[in-house]
């Protein structure tokens, strides 16, 4: 699988943020976007899920599944965690399990893993900011998909989540998943570094 | 289907718990049909000829009053960024956001008719008519306001722009479902004749709301 993209441009409210960027990764390989505050960090990431339309350029995924659109391949793990308060920790993994579909992993096995396995029936209102990080990231787990599009991935993470975290992105991409990741904190695994718009 | 019906279930899960918003439609509509026969007064010929006219804008504004949270929560919380990339088709989603929506906050409405026509006067079989209007015209309420809810959801605060924008839209489900009410109950128009007009506008909205919704919000995106 190779994610790429040529000449990709991005305006934002008349304002070009990028222009001419190129980018690619394989299976197995990790991405680490950087770059300074606004410099298009989250609006690249979202223009590969689809949620933005490049100005120009364009951004495809060879090798992947011919009957799926890249976004329809793509976790995307952004700064606003799809988390409805009023639904239980359980309940609401198990909504986005059945509402993305596909091939999907065990969610009790998977809650255990990012450590909330003690809180499956708590209103996910009541959870910490590192907790509702924990349980987007059990979304990943338990619904597969080969693209991880993650924002600031570790923000609100502890450094016993953080290790945790480094340790599910090796196994995702040992298994040939790859992952685009906008960062300013190292990522914690090995990462090709991809800087727009200058040093920050 | 399995993501469809999840969909459903989720929205009505969270519109009946705590904070959701489907009780608050239903108080509404309360309060407003409750304050109408003291602002009238003791009038009883009165009431029961405004009944039904009262009912369905009480149906309506209440209605209108949980709609703008249709995609706006989703949107807040990010929701609605992995509801635009799934597999299942934005118009789907859409008609099953407006259908769960319905599901909650329309049909207590309707429930809630037989109680609020003693206090308007209304007979057994005019309290039937408007009921079963709201039946057939409340789906066109809220398939055609979920375009408002939708071209507002971008917007900060698009609760009063969605108001303006469904409003006109509500007219013709309003004039024929109350011109069916009243046809039961003062004549001398059948009641066939605006109440098919009126399923009509429902099937209308059916198909064109989604469309139109999820137009909207893929136009929006950002």
């Amino acid at each position: 699988m190779r994610l790429s993209g040529h000449g990709v441009a991005c305006v934002r409210g008349g304002r070009q943020v990028f222009a001419g960027l190129d980018f690619a990764a394989v299976s197995g390989e990790a991405v680490a976007v950087v770059g300074r505050n606004g410099s298009g960090k989250t609006s690249l990431l979202r223009l590969i899920a689809g949620l933005l339309v490049p100005a120009g350029g364009q951004i495809a995924l060879a090798g992947g599944d011919a009957e799926l659109t890249l976004p329809e391949q793509c976790h995307y793990l952004g700064h606003r965690d799809a988390l409805k308060p009023a639904l239980s920790v359980a309940e609401n993994l198990s909504f986005w399990a059945d509402f993305l579909g596909g091939e999907r992993g065990d969610a009790a096995a998977t809650l255990a893993t990012v450590g909330l396995d003690h809180a499956t029936h708590l209103p996910a209102g009541f959870l910490s900011a590192g907790q509702r990080r924990r349980l987007s990231l059990a979304r990943l787990l338990t619904v597969r998909r080969p693209v991880w599009l993650l924002d600031e991935p570790t923000n609100a993470l502890d450094v016993a989540g953080q290790d945790m975290f480094g340790g599910l992105m090796r196994e995702h991409l040992s298994r040939g998943g790859l992952i685009v990741a906008a960062t300013h904190a190292p990522l914690g695994i090995e990462s090709r570094e991809l800087r727009i718009g200058g040093v920050a | 289907m399995t993501a469809l019906s999840a969909l459903i279930r989720r929205d009505i899960r969270i519109a009946l718990r705590v904070g959701g918003g489907a009780l608050i439609g239903v108080l509404f509509f309360l309060t407003v049909v409750v304050l109408m026969p003291f602002a009238v007064g003791p009038d009883l010929a009165l009431l029961s000829r405004l009944g039904p006219a009262i009912l369905w804008l009480g149906a309506l504004l209440a209605s209108l009053l949980t709609l703008d949270r249709l995609f706006m929560a989703d949107h807040e919380d990010g929701s609605l960024d992995l509801i635009t990339m799934s597999r299942t088709p934005l118009e789907l989603a859409c008609a099953a956001k407006a259908l769960a929506h319905w599901l909650a906050a329309g049909l207590p409405l309707i429930v809630a008719t037989p109680v609020l026509g003693l206090l308007l006067n209304l007979d057994m079989v005019a309290t039937g008519a408007v009921a079963l209007t709201l039946l057939a015209g409340t789906p066109a309420l809220t398939f055609t306001g979920m375009i408002g809810a939708a071209l507002a959801v971008t917007l900060h605060r698009g609760g009063l722009l969605m108001a303006v924008l469904v409003l006109p839209l509500s007219i013709p489900v309003l004039i024929f479902g109350v011109a069916a009410s009243q046809a039961v109950i003062v004549g001398p128009m059948t009641f066939g004749a605006p109440f098919s007009i009126l399923c009509a506008l429902s099937l209308v909205s059916l198909v064109i709301g989604p469309f139109a919704a999820a137009a909207s919000l893929r136009h929006g995106l950002d």
